[in-house]
């Protein structure tokens, strides 16, 4: 997602781009993204984090229209606000003091701590034993692997290339241009960015650069198609353009392992039937696991090799909200040669004295 | 039931069947889960309460499954019947779901025995209402006594000869019969034929059903190179190509089959490695000679790892009982070795024949792979072969990719009506081997479950290296 | 469709649509329906088109019926029993929640 994503932002600039890009079953971090493009939460004890994700959701829109009027496609955006449901007092009150404290610092922020009975209002079929929650209007929600889809779409259109079933084996720096390897081809070029999700890391050591990631699991149960029922992304129960109602958030550690377990599934299940109890006649059609895309400290990491200053890497676990600001703007800095001055506090040097 | 079997078998079908009472024999603790209210599989379905006044109808194979789930009710294994297994971990825990309630238990051995189902047939007009498989028809005629008259057969493969021939036994008059067989397949065939010779009961029978259709003056035309299924809403017609020149008659239903295939969801799910086969143009189970696959304890035996046929099942079904006993200690591995010889003779037997019969009948590359754009390939989500092709041109390398893309394999029914299309749809777009393009990543639950029951669903306390 | 000469199974009255339909005992419901002469089960949720059972063992989840007030039902894996009530399946279940969570436009109610 971060690499395509960099990848159109950078074609559309006039730069001839090349993806390349792994295999079939590579462990892509899109495949198990939730969808939403979310605002609340994010940041709270970290401003510089809180603002680019404001940027992005800010601009959302503008790369929505110009997804749609390049592809023709809806790709299922929208931003009707968001609510992250609490289950009982104690979530409720935890809630309501990480709102406060993102609220301290980034002053754009809207949101509203709601009790069941308000909330209920806005979701109906809500559950008779939520606590409440906190309702945001700046969030939203897309369908990520038509996102992904129409990124590939939009850079094609504007000339871009992208090799499938390529996986890079070697990264050599000569002079200001960089050689890339993938065993069946070589190629080189002006600016190398590293986007490959957990691949990141390797890549990036290839030409001494550090970005520590590890993998976390997240599971996700999807539904069969049901009628519309709820119109706002709730944070763990989403129902997507299609009607199918998409349900999750769970993090566990369990290495490059992508699939399922059955007691994560029982306990994403148990709470979105609390929050939605009709959702019990719902049918789970897939599950599956995918592997978020961490680095020490959760938030992204932006960095520039200081030996090879053409070299970017890129890696979060909020491609899909993050993907405004990629295309937008943070392919604009590196097509510059410098990554924009407000993404300093994420560069991978931060973690240097850990 | 219990928490824990030695031995856990999924699918009564003959394999199940055989597998299940082998082991109860031997003494180990042995359940059977199935989806029917009977034991048979689709073979012997409803065979236990067949009260079809002809038994020449169904004729003598058919009956042949009494003794197999008379000596299952007789035997010692506890038949859990109207239960979808939707999980088999490789630790062999269990997920079932009965009458609207899910739970978890576990076993020594699992040997999984899901069987066959048809292939997909992926021409254009083949979602509409009033187009059915062959095998549908089968069922209808077995479970119910149910038989439509005029109906038009079109395909290739055994099963589509012998439905027409159960048809004309009861007396259904059918519209016509067109046949897919390419014609170049015979002398494909030829150089299997001396094998398959040796088991030549097997093939005058065929050629029997053949002649006997013909001879009931039930329009046969051979050679059928295209198919077009017409209607709006349902069947109205089907057109064909044959010999360069299309016709078309004039029906409100059609019976399509193509051949089996295995039905590799939950074994695929379970994480068991499959290659794909030239000569079946499907997935196999990647085994032992016990029916172990690479997931240790977890056996795959009966059509439902390679197609054999239902007799070939029966004695793959001991064999892997006799392989997954030893392995949870229940036979010492000499007995074991001296009890499965007769199976593999006999099963060797079986197989013979079945070269020729997959060459034979292999169905033709424009009926496995629609070439007509407008071709639904996904009936779930009513993707078309322009859509996947589409999808290939933008970089989707494989299934997986092209699900998320395309949406194609999202729907209920998990991929088994696309999926072997989607597979082969791409390899000839990318001009590379089926097996290099991969299938479908499959995972629990391999049938649609219940949320309520998922939510209420009773986990044993396990540690949890890595939730946090 | 049209039963073949076999030893009687008992009848087992069912309704399909609100009308009645005799069935036999160890009918499924789609042998039942299509016994009676219907063959278009459903509408889909993706385009309203028309299906009806094909596989008849389960394996193709066309044959999706109402049963007894439960969407999305295999025709074809559920038994005729007396008295049961059978819809067609009319595109996406609404999982019978109350009228204020439906909203047919999808927009926020």
């Amino acid at each position: 997602m971060v690499g395509a994503a960099l990848a159109y932002g950078l074609q559309r600039r006039g730069l001839s781009t090349l993806v390349l890009d792994e295999g079939d079953i590579a462990f892509r971090a899109a495949r198990g993204n939730f969808g939403l493009v979310w605002v609340q939460g994010k940041g709270t004890d970290f401003p510089p984090y809180a603002q680019w994700t404001w940027t992005s959701a800010q601009s959302w829109p503008e790369l929505n229209a110009e997804i749609q009027d390049t592809t023709g496609d809806d790709i299922g955006y929208s931003r009707p606000g968001g609510a992250d449901v609490c289950l009982d007092a104690e979530e409720f009150e935890a809630t309501g003091a990480k709102m406060r404290r993102l609220k301290a610092h980034a002053h754009h922020f809207e949101y509203q701590m709601l009790d069941r009975a308000t909330l209920a209002e806005m979701l109906p079929g809500l559950g008779p034993t939520v606590a409440g929650g906190c309702y945001s209007p700046a969030d939203g929600h897309v369908n990520p692997l038509y996102l992904l889809r129409g990124l590939h779409q939009c850079l094609l259109a504007k000339g871009g290339r992208i090799d499938s079933g390529s996986r890079v084996h070697a990264i050599e720096a000569r002079d200001s241009t960089f050689l890339v390897d993938t065993g069946k081809a070589r190629y080189h070029g002006a600016r190398l960015v590293l986007a490959a999700g957990l691949g990141t890391e390797a890549l990036a050591s290839m030409i001494g650069m550090r970005v520590p990631l590890r993998p976390e699991r997240g599971q996700i149960l999807v539904t069969e198609r049901l009628r519309p029922f709820l119109s706002m992304p709730v944070s763990r129960v989403r129902q997507t353009t299609e009607g199918s109602v998409q349900l999750g958030d769970s993090k566990e550690d369990v290495g490059l392992d992508e699939g399922t377990r059955v007691s994560v599934m029982n306990r994403i299940a148990a709470r979105a039937v609390r929050i939605f109890p009709h959702l019990e006649r719902a049918r789970i059609v897939r599950a599956w696991g995918a592997l978020r895309v961490m680095t020490p400290d959760a938030y992204p990491i932006y960095t520039q090799s200081p030996s090879h200053p053409g070299a970017f890497a890129a890696a979060c676990h909020s491609g899909v909200t993050l993907a405004a600001a990629h295309v937008l703007h943070l392919a604009a800095g590196i097509a510059e040669g410098t990554l924009p001055a407000a993404l300093a506090p994420m560069n991978a040097d931060r973690f240097d004295h850990a | 039931m219990k928490d824990h079997y030695d031995i856990a078998v999924v699918g009564a079908g003959p394999a199940g069947m055989a597998a299940a009472t082998v082991a109860a024999e031997h003494g180990a603790g042995v359940v059977l889960f199935d989806e029917q209210p009977l034991a048979g599989g689709q073979i012997y379905r409803a065979l236990s309460r067949q009260t079809l006044a002809d038994r020449d109808v169904l004729g003598p194979d058919y009956y042949h499954g009494e003794a197999l789930i008379t000596a299952l009710q007789n035997g010692g294994a506890e038949h859990v019947a109207d239960t979808t297994v939707w999980e088999v971990t490789p630790e062999r825990e269990i997920g079932i779901s009965s009458g609207g309630i899910a739970r978890l238990l576990s076993a020594d051995q699992v040997i999984l025995a899901t069987g066959a189902q048809e292939r997909p047939f992926p021409v254009p007009g083949w979602t509409l209402a009033g187009a059915m498989s062959a095998g549908a028809a089968q069922v209808l005629l077995k479970s119910a006594g149910l038989a439509e008259p005029d109906a038009v057969f079109a395909g290739t493969g055994p099963l589509l000869y012998l439905v027409a021939n159960q048809y004309l036994k009861a007396g259904i008059p059918i519209r016509a019969i067109l046949d897919t067989t390419p014609g170049t397949n015979s002398l494909g065939a030829l150089p299997h034929l001396p094998g398959a010779l040796m088991g030549a009961a097997a093939l005058l029978k065929g050629r029997r059903w053949i002649t006997e259709l013909r001879n009931a003056g039930i329009p046969f035309v051979n050679g059928v190179e295209h198919l077009k299924v017409t209607g709006d809403e349902s069947v109205t017609g089907v057109e064909y190509a044959h010999r360069g020149a299309w016709h078309r008659i004039d029906t409100n239903r059609i019976f399509l089959h193509q051949g089996v295939v295995p039905n590799v969801n939950l074994a695929m799910a379970t994480g068991c490695t499959h290659r794909w086969s030239d000569a079946q143009l499907c997935w196999h189970a990647v085994t032992d000679a016990w029916g172990e696959s690479d997931m240790a304890g977890v056996a795959i035996a009966g059509d439902g790892a390679a197609i054999n046929g239902a007799r070939a099942a029966e004695y793959a079904g001991r064999i892997t009982a006799y392989g997954a006993l030893h392995r949870c200690a229940r036979l010492d591995a000499q007995s074991r070795d001296r009890l499965a010889k007769p199976c593999r003779q006999a099963l060797a037997r079986e197989r013979r024949g079945r070269a020729f019969l997959d060459r034979l009948f292999r169905p033709a590359d424009q009926f496995r792979i629609p070439q007509d754009d407008s071709t639904i390939v996904c009936r779930c989500e009513e993707v078309t072969a322009a859509r996947v092709r589409a999808s290939v041109a933008l970089g989707c390398i494989g299934p997986n990719q092209l699900k998320g893309f395309s949406r194609c394999g999202m729907g209920p029914c998990q991929g088994r009506m696309c999926g072997l299309t989607l597979s082969e749809i791409i390899a000839q777009s990318r001009k590379v081997p089926v097996g290099e393009v991969g299938a479908l990543r499959l995972r629990p639950p391999v049938k649609p479950l219940m949320l309520g029951e998922l939510a209420a669903l009773a986990v044993p306390p396990e540690p949890e290296p890595g939730e946090h | 469709m049209r039963r073949v000469p076999r030893l009687d199974a008992p009848r087992v009255r069912i309704e399909f649509e609100g009308q009645s339909l005799n069935a036999r005992r160890g009918d499924t419901v789609a042998a039942a329906l299509l016994a009676d002469g219907h063959w278009q089960f459903r509408t889909t949720p993706v385009s309203g088109a028309a299906r009806g059972p094909f596989c008849m063992m389960g394996v193709c989840f066309d044959c999706l019926v109402e049963i007894d007030g439960v969407a999305n039902r295999q025709a074809c894996m559920v038994e005729v029993r007396e008295g049961m009530r059978v819809r067609r399946q009319r595109g996406a279940s609404d999982l019978g929640a109350d009228d204020s969570a439906i909203d047919d436009h999808g927009g926020a109610p």
